[in-house]
């Protein structure tokens, strides 16, 4: 890293030690995580129990659990309710959601926060929080400022019953996904169909990553790429059963505040059935 | 360290060693292993861990010759993954105390690295027919094993072999002189 001009030690650490405090998620191949224990239900009521955490390969409990202060679950009627049995373990989080109604449920953890660092007073100072405490602690001006928005969406989605899709509408924050395909009816070697929007309009080449889990058991990763076209739609094959892990970002200016970037990132997890 | 491939080290080598043949006997036996580490276009990058040792027929551990990985983390960080170098780890990796003079060294860059190993270091290896073998496992990639057939000591002239991984490892050689 070159520096203008020579810092103190002490500075200089701190300054190199921004990176690795400040960005929980999306850097760093340190992909978060939703694992379900199904997605599609038969009966009346039914239980879904989920494991959420950060790690380099999808659904391997072995680095982080998931903070789950943004946790939002969507039942398919849109009201919001509670989940149950919530706890954090050493490398993993839980907690139950109770799908007493039939249709789809979206379960979404957002992630949003600022963080920078600049020089005041011959100083290197730095900031992690939310947007109102970031235009209240960090001058506009800042000397030096290098700051970022985060704005992440981590989702899966599960089913009782038929598949309904009303509860599925992008919001128009941040990076969302659109089914073309809905997500909890994907077929082992067909084409499924989403679309990605940033802030509610077609997000365009935007590279999107999927992984299939269980890469403890093969000796490659067989990520599967796909780029956005213009209207925001892209088409994977997701070649057999099991779990598979989604991940896009897009990092543009439009954090709301001049000189601060902003990460607009989205995660999701997609279970195949045989 | 030469540059040519190791196809073309072979003759150059040969004929080396005629030249050299009076100074023969205080030539030093040696084993050096060629091992290109593939280039990568991934959106990030982290450098294998790679393992390099001779196996016996009966596919246990004869000699570890190195084990390139994270050496210089904090608090030791760098071994928790060494694991993930899974035939390794399970064929006398997890006996060894880390870091092993002589052995452990850091991550190498993507090209075309070289292992030179003595004979003293080999002096105890009885004589035999063994497997050069290389595992590589990179963080966020995948893992891969090369084996490469080697006899120790080589019978008379510089002996050579090699095999190409097709993922996380390229060509790999090895090179045995008497």
């Amino acid at each position: 890293m070159r520096l203008a001009r020579p810092v103190p030690k002490l500075a200089l650490a701190a300054l190199l030690a921004v990176p690795l405090l400040a960005v929980p998620i999306a850097a760093d191949a340190h992909r978060p995580w939703l694992e379900p224990s199904s997605t599609v239900l038969s009966g009346t009521d039914a239980w879904v129990s989920f494991d959420a955490g950060v790690s380099t390969d999808p659904f391997i409990r072995d680095h982080a659990p998931m903070q789950l202060g943004g946790l939002v679950v969507t039942a398919p009627d849109g009201s919001h309710p509670a989940v149950e049995n919530q706890a954090r373990g050493r490398f993993r989080s839980v907690f139950d959601v109770h799908l007493n109604q039939p249709g789809t449920w979206r379960i979404t953890v957002m992630n949003e926060g600022f963080f920078g660092s600049w020089r005041q007073n011959g100083e290197q100072r730095r900031f992690r929080g939310t947007r109102e405490a970031f235009e209240r602690e960090v001058p506009a001006n800042a000397e030096g400022l290098r700051a970022t928005a985060m704005i992440g969406r981590i989702e899966t989605f599960a089913t009782l019953g038929r598949p309904t899709t009303e509860n599925l509408q992008p919001t128009g924050r941040g990076l969302e996904l659109v089914p073309v395909t809905h997500p909890n009816d994907l077929t082992a070697g067909a084409e499924s169909r989403f679309r990605l929007v940033l802030d509610g309009a077609p997000a365009a080449g935007v590279d999107v990553t999927v992984i299939p889990g269980g890469t403890r058991y093969r000796e490659r990763p067989n990520e599967i790429r796909a780029r956005t076209a213009a209207d925001g739609s892209f088409a994977v094959t997701l070649p057999e059963p099991g779990l598979y892990w989604l991940g896009a970002s897009v990092r543009d200016d439009k954090s709301g505040i001049p000189n601060v970037m902003r990460n607009a990132s989205y995660n999701a997890t997609l279970e195949v059935l045989p | 360290m030469r540059s040519a491939p190791l196809a073309f080290a072979l003759p150059t080598l040969t004929i080396a060693g005629l030249a050299l043949a009076p100074a023969h006997a205080v030539q030093a036996r040696e084993l050096t292993v060629t091992v290109e580490i593939p280039r990568l276009d991934v959106a990030e990058y982290h450098r294998p861990y790679v393992a390099i040792w001779l196996e016996r027929p009966d596919q246990s551990t004869a000699a570890n010759l190195a084990v390139w990985y994270d050496v210089a983390k904090r608090n030791k960080e760098g071994e928790q993954w060494l694991k993930d170098l899974r035939q390794w780890w399970r064929r006398g990796g997890r006996e060894l105390q880390m870091p092993v003079d002589g052995v452990s060294g850091a991550t190498r860059a993507p090209g075309r690295q070289t292992l030179t190993v003595g004979g003293d270091a080999l002096a105890r290896l009885p004589a035999g027919q063994y497997n050069l073998v290389v595992e590589a496992a990179r963080e966020g990639g995948g893992r891969e094993v090369v084996r490469v057939p080697v006899q120790w000591p080589a019978a008379g002239a510089v002996a050579t072999g090699s095999a190409q991984g097709s993922s996380e490892l390229g060509a790999v050689g090895v090179e045995v002189k008497p």
